[in-house]
């Protein structure tokens, strides 16, 4: 009797304390793959985007940072990774430094367009995964593998509001150099040149116009910041800062984090580019 | 009698102080039932320094063009041995919803005591910044309403901040201003903190202009420039007001400080 009373019953103040879950936070670190909580309603999904989606719901209470210039492309050097710096929620630029590249390990590199906190959150978690195949394995992740983890990843979240579009760059010796785009879709696709953002359609246009395999290293560097500076200068949700990587077979070289407004000048004033701009008021 | 229960305060219906619905529904977006949050107002801000880090707040409370207490804390102190909290090392300033901030504090607090209590040593601010950043993500689907910025001495004992938004993406950042006066504070700043847009004097005129070399501010200094920054607040914004109140960490631990603002 009293096994059967236990079974179909629950003591009195059972939501009293704390919940296992919340005694789990309190004495070991997070686990690995979360749980999420969920807003009690029947459509989770459309729930956060009434609440957090300011394109499709302007006066949304939350507004999450949005709005981005990110490239990458393959050359004969390895690969070049740059972006802008600019967050916006709604017209209101949240940051102008903001670090678009996350540094999945010395040697992978991801980038961030869409929802920071999606990017930084997911790329991180990557890295986590990442470690542990070099424990399980003994040896590195190809990129191809790093990237499909993400890529299925996302993907089982799809519908749920995630919001990424990132790009996966690193060397390995059995790929050479590798370059994948993810995004929250659940697109994943293997290429020599990506430009993502809302800044992308500037980018891609500098970038395609004076894009060779054969690059030299420092003329990729030049293009990647050019491209950058392309969209800045057109796209408004992009700016602040020209965020430079180059992946080589023995890890990344940061290339510096570079105010555009001085670069903007330098490359009107000394090689004759921008000439819609004028220097003088007129 | 549909009035009676129109929570709208832009509608003639009478508005409940716990209850705030959109203003204004886009057009073609369905109307939802389920409103968790409220905008409580406020503003905070957090200035690192070279060896100091201070977080400031104002203690207004207010739903809609209620105020509901001139004296609610927007800014704690984390992970300290006492009910006190003065052995503490972290400060937390939360802004937006509050309950939503309480509950943000109150579990950043236990995670933060436990972590004491199993290592022997207080949390790192890096390793708290981290830790928060994946509390407020855990909540992705159903956001706690806050900006939160948090703040201490890092390992070598220079200021940091950290700012973060609703879902948890992060930054360590100079400076930062949140809440409803955020678009006031930011700008000014950027300008007396980072020394945007100032320039050398007899530099030259146009392309010639040097910019003014950053160096960090003395403790009284930013004292005064948070001072300035709420004062004005207070003038140009109605959520903001009542008292301000602020802490700064440095090496001997975090001092507090209550300031009256103006109060209509």
């Amino acid at each position: 009797m009293d096994t059967l009373v236990a079974q179909y019953s629950r003591p009195m103040f059972e939501k009293e304390n704390f919940s296992d879950s919340d005694q789990m936070e309190l004495y070991t670190a997070p686990i690995l793959s979360p749980r999420f909580a969920m807003p009690p309603v029947a459509q989770p999904s459309a729930w956060l985007r009434a609440a957090t989606d300011d394109h499709a719901n302007p006066n949304c209470p939350i507004k999450i940072a949005h709005g981005t210039t990110t490239l990458a492309f393959r050359f004969q050097g390895g690969i070049i990774v740059a972006t802008d710096s600019r967050a916006t929620a709604g017209n209101w630029i949240a940051s102008q430094t903001v670090k678009k590249v996350i540094e999945i390990n010395n040697c992978l590199l991801g980038t961030m367009a869409g929802g920071a906190a999606d990017c930084q959150y997911w790329l991180a978690y990557l890295g986590m995964q990442c470690r542990l195949h070099e424990l399980r394995h003994k040896r590195r992740i190809s990129v191809a593998a790093a990237s499909k983890i993400l890529a299925n990843l996302v993907y089982s979240y799809k519908g749920m509001g995630l919001s990424m579009g990132t790009m996966c760059a690193g060397v390995t010796p059995s790929e050479g150099p590798a370059l994948y785009y993810i995004d929250s879709d659940g697109t994943r696709l293997a290429g020599n040149l990506f430009c993502v953002g809302s800044g992308q359609t500037f980018a891609y246009g500098v970038l395609d116009a004076e894009y060779k395999y054969d690059l030299s290293e420092e003329e990729a560097l030049e293009l990647g910041r050019r491209s950058i500076l392309a969209a800045t200068h057109r796209d408004a949700y992009s700016g602040g800062f020209i965020n430079l990587y180059h992946v080589k077979e023995d890890g990344w070289v940061k290339h510096g984090f570079s105010d555009t407004n001085p670069i903007f000048w330098k490359t009107k004033l000394e090689k004759g580019e921008f000439s819609n701009v004028t220097s003088e008021l007129v | 009698m549909a009035a009676m229960f129109s929570q709208n305060p832009l509608m003639n219906g009478p508005n409940y102080s716990f209850n705030q619905t959109p203003t204004a529904a886009a057009a073609g977006n369905k109307e939802h039932a389920f409103y968790p949050y409220t905008d409580n107002g406020g503003s905070t801000l957090a200035i690192a320094g070279e060896d100091f880090t201070i977080i400031a707040g104002d203690t207004r409370s207010t739903s809609g063009y209620n105020i509901n207490t001139r004296y609610q804390p927007k800014v704690f102190k984390i992970g300290g041995t006492t009910s006190s909290q003065d052995d503490a090392n972290i400060i937390l300033s939360v802004v937006g919803f509050a309950a939503d901030g309480e509950a943000l504090k109150e579990r950043l607090d236990a995670i933060v005591k436990m972590y004491r209590y199993q290592h022997g040593k207080p949390m790192s601010v890096k390793a708290c910044a981290q830790r928060l950043s994946t509390i407020l993500y855990g909540k992705r689907f159903f956001p706690y309403y806050v900006h939160a910025i948090l703040g201490g001495l890092d390992e070598e004992g220079k200021g940091a901040v950290y700012s973060y938004d609703p879902v948890g993406s992060y930054e360590r950042e100079q400076c930062r201003a949140g809440g409803a006066a955020a678009s006031l504070i930011m700008p000014f700043l950027d300008n007396q903190v980072n020394f945007k847009n100032q320039y050398m004097p007899g530099s030259g005129v146009g392309h010639d202009l040097q910019e003014r070399e950053r160096k960090p501010l003395p403790l009284v200094e930013v004292e005064a420039l948070v001072k300035d920054a709420f004062d004005s607040a207070v003038e140009r914004h109605i959520e903001v007001g009542d008292g301000l109140l602020m802490m700064m960490a440095t090496k001997n631990g975090i001092e507090e400080k209550y300031i009256p603002l103006k109060r209509d």
